[in-house]
């Protein structure tokens, strides 16, 4: 039995697999399956200021190894999140992450202060968001905007904050750095690509909001390769996720560099893929002789 | 696959889970038995579902690309209700199919799915054969409420949205009418199954090729002056159609949906459906967890 704990921003994590955020609600459909401490974090759904009644239906269209999705950041806004859901979560235990995303840069702030004051273990900034017009990707796409948000609700943030990236940009070591320069505690990436389907019948596209954001493993090596990019280029903690699906993923995915992973799409063919992945992850380190999770982040060695 | 998961469950932290749930945290499934009533909705946690491999143990093909399935699970046929629906993995997609529950067995311990081959993951579907095993993750969703089967209800159902009214009808028996339309002869379904329940069935064809032409709402507007409540499922211009008919005659009305559909469960939000809530504001709900059944009232169409 290794040590599968990891340590993101001062946070301790009883295993590397975190609920990614958008697939997971805040966790209560998924306590039918199995304890939510099998998890090392859930992050949840992502919050906005005020409730968002997201994006009209269809908001989801099947692709080649993977999904397209438009929810739209639909929820009930950070003061419910607050009060109905935060201590409920707090008592099973696992690290709670709160996902923000907002209109403005003041949005932002408000939130992140609201947070500070409340049992969340770490806040993850959503900049990344695709399907909503506001829902911060204007803010994720340049280093002067990533780097401006950053600064702002740093200012306003007492808990470790992370920073999830766009991979829809030009040069993604650039943006990162630009966040960690204005104080982010660990990056996460990537958020979904933009993508689009077309119904040939109708001539429509499947979804509502016409395009969406891709997941699952059709998008797995382009999350690797950023990874992979990023956490050479900084040193703050990267969270890898994108298409994770079986514990040989996860494996590949830390060696890319990535200290903590998030898991999503795959939970929507099979709920247990997060044990799976713990037990073949615990597996594969003792065949290797690790002794704990930590020895295989960044392992990789490139050509 | 389900190496894995036995090993988690053969785990001492798991075993005590799973006990621990099924002890305290809800009833035994949503209806009270011996009322037949819904429980009231307790924001969410009232459901109990699994992913279980299930064995296909009867398969048949109804009609051109419609396939009736069988499939044996003692934990599902014990606690499925009248509306409620199976999510099927579908090897190498990505997302698992929504079939709608269409009758339960629970002499055979089997869930009757009928289905259609709509695309790719249905056509891996109807390639299963008898003795194979499926990973279904069931049950799910708010089915019908059925309240007192002795008051008399009319079920309308087009095409494909035909079997998830059968479960539901059974109830009522004799108490039943049921209006069925399809396209045509050759794809009628069912129909004897209702039959053989007791109810009493009004058969449409859009061409008149077996029973009466023309759609189903032409039956209905007859029907409903002889009914105390309505369930229908089928394409939403039918839907909206029964829906507004059972309104102008203030007969009540539940009606199933669908959408395209992501975990099943609730957490990811996919499958809204615009509701209108009782203070006159409209908002979505989903339909794997808080459906598919609505009241048509509430439904924005």
């Amino acid at each position: 039995m290794a040590d599968l704990s990891v340590n993101i921003a001062g946070v301790t994590f009883g295993n590397p697999l975190i609920a990614a955020s958008g697939t997971f609600g805040f966790g209560r459909e998924y306590q039918e399956f199995y304890p939510l401490s099998t998890l090392g974090g859930i992050s949840c759904k992502g919050i906005t200021l005020k409730e968002r009644a997201g994006n009209p239906p269809p908001r989801i269209a099947e692709t080649p190894a993977g999904i397209l999705n438009a929810v739209g950041l639909q929820n009930p806004g950070v003061d419910h999140f607050m009060e109905k859901d935060l201590s409920w979560l707090k008592g099973q235990g696992t690290v709670v992450i709160a996902n923000i995303a907002g209109n403005t840069p003041e949005e932002y702030c408000e939130m992140a202060e609201k947070l500070s004051d409340s049992s969340v273990d770490m806040i993850e900034m959503n900049i990344s968001c695709p399907n909503v017009k506001h829902g911060g990707v204007q803010f994720g796409t340049s280093c002067e905007s990533v780097g401006a948000i950053t600064r702002a609700v740093r200012e306003h943030c007492k808990k470790p904050l992370m920073v999830k990236l766009s991979p829809n940009v030009a040069d993604i070591v650039s943006i990162a750095k630009a966040a960690e320069a204005e104080g982010a505690d660990a990056l996460s990436l990537i958020n979904t690509l933009t993508g689009m389907r077309i119904d040939i019948e109708t001539g429509r596209p499947i979804i509502r909001n016409n395009t969406g954001g891709l997941s699952g493993p059709a998008v797995f090596p382009v999350a690797v390769r950023m990874v992979w990019q990023v956490s050479s280029a900084v040193s703050i903690p990267v969270v890898g996720m994108g298409g994770i699906s079986t514990w040989k993923d996860a494996v590949e995915m830390l060696m890319a560099g990535a200290s903590a992973l998030q898991i999503g799409t795959v939970l929507f063919s099979d709920p247990y893929a997060p044990v799976k992945i713990r037990q073949g992850l615990d597996e594969f380190l003792d065949k290797k002789g690790l002794r704990s999770v930590r020895e295989l982040t960044g392992t990789v060695r490139p050509w | 696959m389900a190496g894995i998961k036995n090993v988690l469950k053969g785990s001492h932290d798991y075993t005590l889970y799973k006990k621990r749930k099924s002890l305290v945290n809800r009833p035994q499934n949503m209806y009270n038995k011996k009322q037949n009533q819904r429980l009231a909705f307790d924001g969410g946690s009232y459901m109990k579902y699994d992913t279980q491999q299930c064995r296909l143990t009867y398969k048949e093909e109804l009609a051109p690309g419609v396939f009736d399935f069988r499939l044996q699970n003692q934990a599902f046929a014990a606690s499925a209700q009248p509306g409620q629906f199976a999510h099927l993995l579908v090897p190498g997609k990505p997302l698992r199919r929504p079939i709608s529950i269409c009758d339960v067995d629970q002499k055979a311990d089997t869930l009757r799915l009928v289905f259609e081959v709509r695309g790719e993951g249905t056509q891996i579907l109807a390639q299963y054969q008898v003795g194979d095993c499926l990973d279904v993750l069931a049950p799910l969703g708010r089915g019908f409420t059925i309240g007192d089967t002795s008051r008399r209800a009319l079920f309308v159902g087009g095409g494909i949205g035909v079997p998830p009214l059968l479960y539901a009808a059974k109830q009522f028996g004799v108490n039943a009418t049921v209006i069925i339309g399809f396209r045509n002869r050759d794809a009628v379904i069912l129909k004897k199954d209702f039959e053989q329940a007791g109810c009493r069935v009004i058969l449409h064809t859009d061409d008149g090729s077996a029973g009466r032409g023309g759609f189903v709402t032409e039956s209905c507007r007859e029907e409903l002056e002889n009914c105390e409540q309505v369930f229908a499922c089928g394409p939403a211009p039918m839907l909206k159609a029964v829906a507004g008919q059972a309104q102008e005659r203030c007969v009540p009305c539940q009606i199933s949906l669908e959408e395209r559909m992501g975990c099943g469960v609730g957490a990811c939000l996919v499958c809204a459906c615009k509701i209108r809530k009782a203070d006159g504001s409209e908002g979505y709900l989903h339909v794997c967890k808080d459906g598919p059944v609505f009241d048509a009232k509430e439904v924005v169409w």
